[in-house]
């Protein structure tokens, strides 16, 4: 045999095992994560990033603010950044070819624009009821029919999929924001919206905890937990399991089986 | 005369489309009927300034009597439950549905001063799934599905699903974990889950 041909076939047989890695049925959902050893070593890091870093500091921002019962910085923050958020959900809304959304968002970002002062405050989602639409570029790919891809959990950006992390990478080159902005507001810009993300983090402190630090094998809650709430979003599949026919399935005995 | 002999096959063609209809409607008004109670005593316990620990029991209490916990602890323990003897599954299951109410029983300060509103029911595969929307303060609302079923005998939930992340299927997952981690050992994970939640 050739040895040429030989590494053909060892080549083909790697490709092959690389491919092989099909979608599993786990705890009722599809899973799809050929990349896991990778995930798991980034979820490490991220646990301890979140441990050490932004978890006291948001145990921190959140106990200040818990002392006074009005709108605390964090608020602000929160609500200026989400506002910041509004022009991409925009974009992403008519690129799905989704007008209401859009118009929603629009008229949302006008109101809290000015009657909210910069963004500051939600006049719009407390009073005129109309609350963020929230979508990204990530739904776009979806709509417009890219498969989910595989499973990735990025490393502080937390979990994700290969179509959803293609989208963060597009939402930041197609925000019109950064195009209209100068380029040190535009800066401004991407702090603040990276200000209000940490802040939500802070806002669902207790929650994150619980899944990070309380669970047997976080990742694999994590992971399940982000797929659940992202198929939904994205109107991917729910998840109604029928335990009741699967306790009559446990109760057959399969000879087979044992 | 075919004209009556058609009207009253028209009638009973209805009557036949018709009854299971009804039935679909009544036992959706009970699934619906169950989580608004379920609901109504929940917000008793979570308005009611008790200390913690006090609550994490009077939230057990409610998930005993409005879920069906046994068909809850056995699917999360998933085919190990096919193995275990009834003692020990029995004891398995205590532990767990204290460790549901400490659990979630924890999530209870963000629902102060919040409301849950049931929104309708509809038939799904075996079951019912009742819809509500959670209003919870400075977020936007969230949408929270309970799977009712009357297999056990009596209307009871046997599954939440909140913005598509379902309690059912994340407790397989972390008790499948939690079991690995004790390489197999029911009492061991039954002790854990004393502890746990």
């Amino acid at each position: 045999m050739h040895p040429l041909s030989l590494a053909a076939r060892l080549a083909l047989c790697l490709a092959l095992a690389g491919c092989a890695s099909k979608p599993v049925m786990q705890d009722g959902i599809q899973v799809n994560d050929p990349y896991e050893a990778q995930n798991r070593r980034v979820h490490a890091f991220n646990k301890e990033v979140d441990r050490r870093v932004i978890g006291p500091i948001a145990r921190l921002v959140s106990d200040k603010d818990d002392a006074s019962n009005e709108p605390g910085a964090m608020d602000l923050v929160i609500n200026a950044g989400s506002n910041l958020s509004l022009p991409g959900k925009i974009a992403n809304s008519l690129l799905q070819g989704r007008p209401e959304p859009a118009i929603k968002n629009f008229f949302r970002f006008g109101v809290n624009t000015t009657l909210g002062i910069g963004g500051l405050l939600d006049p719009a989602g407390s009073d005129f009821g109309l609350p963020e639409h929230d979508t990204d570029f990530g739904e776009t790919l979806a709509v417009w029919g890219v498969p989910e891809g595989a499973y990735l959990e990025l490393p502080v950006l937390g979990p994700s999929t290969q179509r959803d992390a293609a989208g963060k990478v597009v939402d930041l080159l197609i925000d019109p924001l950064y195009h209209l902005l100068h380029r040190d507001a535009a800066w401004a810009a991407f702090g603040l919206r990276v200000a209000s993300k940490a802040g939500e983090r802070a806002r669902f402190g207790d929650t994150v905890d619980s899944v990070l630090q309380d669970s047997a094998d976080s990742y694999a809650q994590l992971r399940l937990i982000y797929l659940m709430h992202r198929r939904h979003e994205l109107n991917e599949g729910g998840t109604a399991i029928d335990p009741y026919a699967a306790a009559g399935a446990d109760d057959a005995i399969d000879p087979y089986a044992e | 005369m075919p004209s009556d002999r058609r009207g009253f096959l028209l009638a009973g063609a209805a009557a036949l489309t018709l009854a299971p209809l009804r039935g679909w409607a009544l036992d959706a008004d009970q699934a619906r009927a169950l989580i608004d109670t379920a609901l109504g005593e929940v917000y008793q316990v979570i308005n009611s300034g008790q200390p913690p620990a006090r609550m994490y029991r009077d939230f057990e209490s409610i998930f005993v009597r409005y879920a069906d916990v046994d068909v809850i602890a056995r699917s999360a323990l998933g085919p190990a439950a096919r193995q275990a003897d009834p003692g020990a599954l029995a004891a398995y299951t205590q532990a767990f549905q204290g460790y549901i109410g400490r659990k979630y029983g924890k999530r209870f300060r963000e629902f102060i001063g919040s409301r849950i509103e049931v929104t309708g029911a509809r038939p799904l595969k075996s079951f019912f799934a009742v819809t509500s929307v959670a209003h919870l303060n400075g977020r936007a609302p969230m949408e929270v599905e309970w799977h009712v079923s009357n297999k056990s005998g009596r209307d009871r939930f046997f599954n939440i699903i909140i913005e598509g992340v379902n309690m059912l299927a994340s407790e397989r997952a972390e008790i499948a974990a939690m079991l690995t981690s004790r390489r197999g050992d029911l009492a061991a994970l039954t002790a854990d889950l004393q502890a746990a939640g």
